[in-house]
């Protein structure tokens, strides 16, 4: 066991972090202005637009990873670390975009109506109003999207193979130990990824809950 | 001046009615809307503020705000607006929610000295009480020294000497900025005091405008005064029968006749008045 740590390859582990990391960051851009206008809105447009975004909870990932697959196979995007991150944008967007869509529909709408009184259009409050008060959405829909990445498993396997430093995230790593029968590398994987996804949780709990007790942000 | 001529559509509570209001208002007017909840007040507010359409026209002095062609954007009218819940921004200290609106720093610290508010200029809304809250949304409505203030039952959440040391101040700005002021209130007291004029709507429609005087007053003909209240009982006592009338935060008692109370319902809003009688004697 201990020489089975010392010799632990923990580039899968890398990798799923920088997957996720990049992953988080591209859909936190993204999902801002599409949250925003989804939370605001009254267009007869906005039942579609919120079915397209959640379908990637309810889909299979081996369906999601099928579409990309046949798409990726024109664009050549297959097996590659680039293709893992386009691929983790679409399966991981309504884990970024229901958050931040629940955080800013329960603002005060006087509040946002205020901002527009005071002469401001829709970006500045955004910036200057929406965001700063909507904290603990932000970080949550932060959070879950980076772990619900690192989670993923059925769209890499589709799309990304195995390939050492480029697809083989953790997840990957951990199915391939177990079909070569190697149980004590993948309890240690599995039993961290274990202790990290509970550590990253406990995390957001606790800040989510310490906000509320203070009722504010400072 | 403005006028406004509009009409909307809206689906109350009490089912579907019009909303059609044509009014003109002068410049510099305190103006007071009164009228039970669902008759179109906070609508006709946020209609003339922009945040809601209506059909027809609203025009103030000579810029249009509405017409058939088009409709001014809410960013674009420089109103101030109270709300009820003062919709302060939470991340904002009291000076920066003011300068959030416009960076006058001499406009701010004359606002907030004038409702004392200047030793809580750093702090955050979350800190101060409902009167404090409502006191630095008056100075945000302000901040854009605004040809029309709005304000949405601005003191309802405040007790009665918070009330009164607001309303003070609002009749200080108003003066001093000499902005047309537009306040829905249900309090006669608060109407009396600040407002020259006042339009009692009902289902959509102004029923009554005039003086707070002429509206609010409910005394007719001969009568010295008059209360409104609500019957809460009527005792028998012996032969004669004594109502119970709750009038504002007070109970009263007051003798009926037996032909009186089979004509009164309990839990009805009655009107309590007298006539007084003042003999004269003269000389013969």
């Amino acid at each position: 066991m201990i020489e089975t740590l010392m010799h632990l390859d923990l580039a899968p582990f890398l990798l799923s972090f920088k997957l996720a990391g990049l992953t988080t960051l591209i859909l936190f851009i993204i999902s801002l202005p599409l949250a925003w206008y989804l939370s605001q809105t009254k267009s007869k447009a906005k039942p579609f637009l919120e079915a397209i975004t959640a379908l990637p909870i309810v889909l299979p990932p081996s369906v999601l990873g099928f579409y990309i697959l046949i798409v990726f196979t024109k664009v050549d995007l297959n097996f590659s670390f680039v293709g893992l991150v386009i691929a983790s944008c679409f399966y991981s967007l309504p884990f970024m975009v229901q958050p931040l869509q629940g955080g800013f529909e329960t603002l005060n709408k006087n509040m946002l109506e205020a901002s527009y009184i005071s002469g401001k259009n829709q970006l500045v409050t955004l910036l200057k109003v929406a965001i700063p008060n909507s904290k603990p959405a932000i970080l949550t829909a932060i959070i879950i999207t980076f772990a619900h990445t690192v989670g993923e498993f059925g769209v890499v396997l589709m799309i990304g193979g195995s390939i050492p430093n480029e697809t083989k995230v953790a997840s990957i790593a951990i199915y391939e130990m177990v079909e070569i029968m190697d149980y004590s590398t993948a309890h240690i994987y599995s039993g961290l990824m274990v202790l990290i996804s509970f550590i990253v949780l406990l995390s957001v709990y606790i800040f989510n809950h310490t906000q509320k007790k203070i009722g504010g942000f400072h | 001046m403005i006028r406004v001529d509009i009409n909307k559509k809206l689906h109350g509570s009490n089912g579907e009615m019009n909303l059609t209001i044509d009014l003109t208002i002068q410049k510099g007017d305190f103006v007071a809307i009164s009228g039970k909840s669902g008759s179109g007040k906070t609508t006709l507010l946020r209609i003339l503020a922009g945040l809601e359409s209506a059909e027809g026209m609203i025009k103030i002095d000579n810029e249009v705000w509405q017409d058939k062609n088009h409709i001014l954007a809410v960013q674009k009218r420089g109103i101030g607006f109270v709300f009820q819940d003062y919709a302060l921004f939470p991340n904002m200290t009291v000076e920066e929610n003011l300068l959030f609106v416009e960076k006058d720093r001499d406009l701010a610290n004359y606002l907030l000295k004038i409702t004392e508010l200047t030793v809580l200029k750093n702090r955050l809304p979350s800190t101060l009480s409902g009167g404090q809250k409502q006191r630095v949304s008056l100075c945000r409505a302000f901040m854009q020294q605004p040809k029309l203030l709005l304000m949405d039952e601005p003191f309802s959440a405040l007790d009665p000497s918070m009330r009164r040391k607001l309303q003070n101040e609002i009749l200080i700005l108003h003066k001093k900025f000499k902005t047309t002021v537009i306040m829905v209130s249900h309090d006669p007291a608060e109407i009396y005091r600040l407002a020259s004029r006042v339009l009692l709507l009902e289902q959509g429609s102004i029923i009554r405008d005039g003086t707070p005087k002429e509206v609010l007053l409910k005394t007719s003909g001969s009568q010295k005064f008059s209360f409104e209240g609500e019957l809460l009982e009527i005792i028998k006592v012996d032969i004669i029968h004594v109502a119970i009338v709750a009038i504002g935060q007070q109970l009263v008692e007051v003798v009926i006749s037996k032909y009186e109370a089979e004509k009164l319902t309990i839990g009805s809003i009655v009107q309590l008045s007298t006539k007084a009688f003042s003999p004269i004697v003269k000389n013969s």
